[in-house]
């Protein structure tokens, strides 16, 4: 259970490896956190001491979840949830660029498979969880990419749409049951996955990402955009003449 | 009996959610021992979400969760068609639990009793105020209200409805008094009635300048006196560190009333109290520059020294004339936080008091009061020592390190903190201040097997 100071007790990263949750992990510690379990395809390799030690006492636990192992996403919640008790906030960080999706076929299902089906199946595990709890939160990773996909990753920019359709629609069925989905909007981060990328504009760092989302949850917000200018930038881009676009998308 | 899905949060409008709220009707018949019907709605109850547990609510007067019980079950009591039987005789009565104390005090004081305890508003039921063990302004004199209850009937897990004493079941009597109806649901109480001669109170209020000067004059003035709070502003700073105002009384006699206002002897039992204004839903209003306005206004008229005659709603509820008051901390809501502190902590009395005074975020009408002896209660707060009270907007940046360093130093000293004032603190800060509580859980254990009572509390401050 949160508590007054929309501090949780019990977090869970699905895609316990991703930066970005990381750092909302670290911005929502307190007194009040007990338990982070990391959802991760590779236990072994998880962090978990290094993360507990940014932490002020939580106990950090890397459980094997796989954002493609659709069937088992409902039980993996309801194990989780039995084990730990109340899921305050889940964090939905998995996911690829999949940088050959748009030449090859195959990689670019595998790319979908991962980033909206596995966003799908899970993310109606938790909402089944967090509606009979009466309470909790989802945080949703979704990405300005989607919001208007263009040449250079359409692909991946297109799950992404995909996903922030189906997490923003999600909100809304929650609505009245006490849960919600903060759907995260990020610009371009410097994470591991972006890596020996070039910098675009509005660039940022994971921790300006954690605290939007950490604001966006204290404030009850369905969308935050990180950095927040992106709104407005976005508002415009949207619709942008195709030719003015693909300048753009250099 | 309806059953509806609701948001729920405590009075401090905090960490919502969702309950199916069933509201359980009084038997309309008069007979006094036709209590409600538990197989009917209990049933009802525990199969809408068997795994989240019930948990009673009164009024919703709890600053934080214990009345919430998010995807579970939540019962309202309603009270009978006659829910109040006096006995004027032995001087108790006998109350359905969903009984106010507004409503209880509309039917006694006319007879001339008082509630033996009251918190700052009537709008608490009486059933709350026996899972909360509430104290009052009385406490240094006559201790919680669970002291001042000789009987209650609690509706147990297994479906059965018990009469309890303190001698017919100690145990679980002990741990239902400030259990935070975690045992089971009260649905009716003997109270013993304080005998009044009339509905005004005699009061000595004092503006004194400084902390020093307010905590020696509690010291040396309280035990003459029934009722002692201070007000206290926790945002005057410097030279004006804790000016406050004392008010310490009794309940006037006739004589009282003769000697002070003749006019009020033509009805000395009046009492019909009404609600002033209603707030309506606003954003937080209660910034800084308010609240020291406030503060500012409400100390210089306060008079040096003076006594007189004050109604009981003045007295003890002034806060009851404005409906709804907590809007005035708009969405984000506040929390209302209390502790207790031993007598010879003396140092952290002042350090923690002038953390907070630091801090500038404490709100309007910050209360201390010395408390006398614990009362039994396993979970009962009120233990010997100074207890503090103050709200804060929730929604203020600085709150999340002033309230862990202030839990920090609460606990060191060998305080505790008052679960129906509680909405933040930890489950490790709860276990530090009840040193019973692992015996309050053997008892609920005992009485509950399979949790069939839970709340969004319970499972926060990992009680169950």
């Amino acid at each position: 259970m949160k508590n007054a100071l929309h501090q949780p007790q019990t977090v869970v990263v699905l895609g316990g490896a991703s930066d970005i949750a990381r750092a909302i992990v670290v911005a929502l510690d307190s007194p009040n956190l007990r338990t982070v379990v990391l959802g991760c395809r590779n236990v072994d390799g998880a962090d978990t001491d290094g993360l507990a030690a940014e932490l002020s006492g939580a106990t950090v636990r890397a459980v094997r979840f796989d954002a493609t192992e659709h069937e088992a996403h409902r039980d993996w919640v309801t194990n989780v949830a039995a084990e730990h008790g109340d899921l305050d906030v889940v964090i939905q960080a998995f996911g690829q660029l999949g940088p050959d999706a748009a030449t090859d076929p195959a990689d670019a299902a595998r790319l979908v498979d991962v980033n909206m089906t596995g966003a799908v199946s899970s993310g109606l595990a938790v909402a089944e969880q967090l509606r009979a709890q009466g309470h909790g939160t989802l945080v949703s990773l979704s990405s300005v990419a989607g919001v208007r996909t263009r040449a250079s990753n359409f692909v991946y920019g297109s799950t992404k749409a995909g996903l922030d359709a189906f997490t923003t629609g999600l909100g809304h069925s929650l609505h009245g049951s006490g849960a919600n989905v903060v759907t995260v909007r990020p610009g371009m981060v410097r994470t591991s996955m972006t890596e020996g990328m070039e910098d675009a504009p509005f660039t940022v760092d994971a921790d300006v990402v954690a605290a939007a989302t950490v604001e966006g949850i204290r404030k009850g917000r369905s969308v935050v955009w990180a950095p927040a200018a992106l709104q407005g930038v976005f508002g415009l881009l949207r619709y942008a003449p195709g030719p003015v676009w693909r300048r753009l998308d250099r | 009996m309806q059953t509806e899905t609701r948001r729920l949060t405590g009075w401090g409008r905090t960490a919502p959610s969702v309950a199916d709220v069933v509201d359980v009707p009084g038997p309309a018949s008069s007979e006094h021992d036709s209590a409600l019907d538990p197989d009917q709605w209990l049933e009802a109850a525990a199969s809408a979400a068997p795994s989240r547990g019930i948990i009673a609510r009164g009024l919703g007067r709890a600053y934080g969760d214990p009345a919430q019980n998010g995807g579970g079950t939540v019962v309202q009591l309603r009270p009978s068609a006659n829910p109040v039987w006096i006995d004027t005789e032995a001087h108790t009565a006998t109350v359905d639990a969903g009984v106010s104390l507004d409503e209880l005090l509309r039917r006694i004081v006319a007879h001339g009793y008082f509630v033996p305890v009251t918190p700052g508003t009537r709008f608490v039921t009486v059933g709350g105020a026996i899972a909360s063990d509430i104290h009052g302004k009385n406490h240094h004199a006559d201790l919680s209200f669970g002291q001042h209850v000789t009987a209650f009937e609690l509706l147990l897990a297994s479906g059965e409805i018990r009469t309890v004493t303190s001698a017919s079941d100690p145990d679980l009597w002990w741990a239902t008094l400030g259990g935070m109806g975690l045992t089971g649901v009260i649905v009716r109480a003997t109270v013993r009635l304080l005998p009044v001669e009339t509905s005004r109170c005699l009061v000595r209020t004092q503006r004194l300048d400084r902390f020093d000067s307010l905590l020696a004059e509690m010291e040396d003035g309280d035990d003459q006196y029934r009722y002692s709070v201070a007000w206290v502003d926790l945002t005057a700073t410097g030279r004006r560190f804790g000016r406050s105002v004392l008010q310490q009384g009794d309940h006037a006699t006739l004589a009282d009333l003769d000697a002070h206002d003749a006019k009020a002897l033509r009805d000395p039992r009046a009492f019909d109290p009404g609600a002033l204004a209603t707030v309506p839903p606003m954003p937080n209003v209660m910034n800084r520059v308010a609240v020291r306005a406030f503060n500012e206004l409400w100390f210089r008229k306060a008079p040096r020294d003076h006594v007189g005659l004050e109604t009981l709603t003045g007295f003890f509820h002034p806060l009851d004339g404005v409906r709804d008051w907590n809007r005035f901390y708009g969405a984000a809501g506040f929390l209302q936080y209390q502790f207790v502190g031993p007598f010879d902590a003396v140092d952290t009395r002042r350090t923690i008091t002038e953390r907070v005074v630091a801090d500038g975020n404490a709100s309007v009408i910050s209360v201390l009061k010395r408390f006398g002896a614990e009362s039994g209660g396993m979970l009962s707060f009120p233990k010997p020592g100074w207890t503090l009270t103050f709200d804060l907007a929730a929604g203020v940046a600085s709150l999340p390190t002033l309230l862990a360093e202030l839990d920090a130093m609460v606990i060191a000293a060998g305080g505790r903190h008052y679960l129906a004032k509680d909405a933040h603190t930890t489950p490790e800060v709860i276990a530090a201040g009840y040193p019973r509580l692992d015996e309050w859980k053997a008892v609920r254990r005992s009485v509950d097997p399979d949790g069939r009572w839970a709340s969004d509390q319970a499972r926060r401050l990992a009680l169950l």
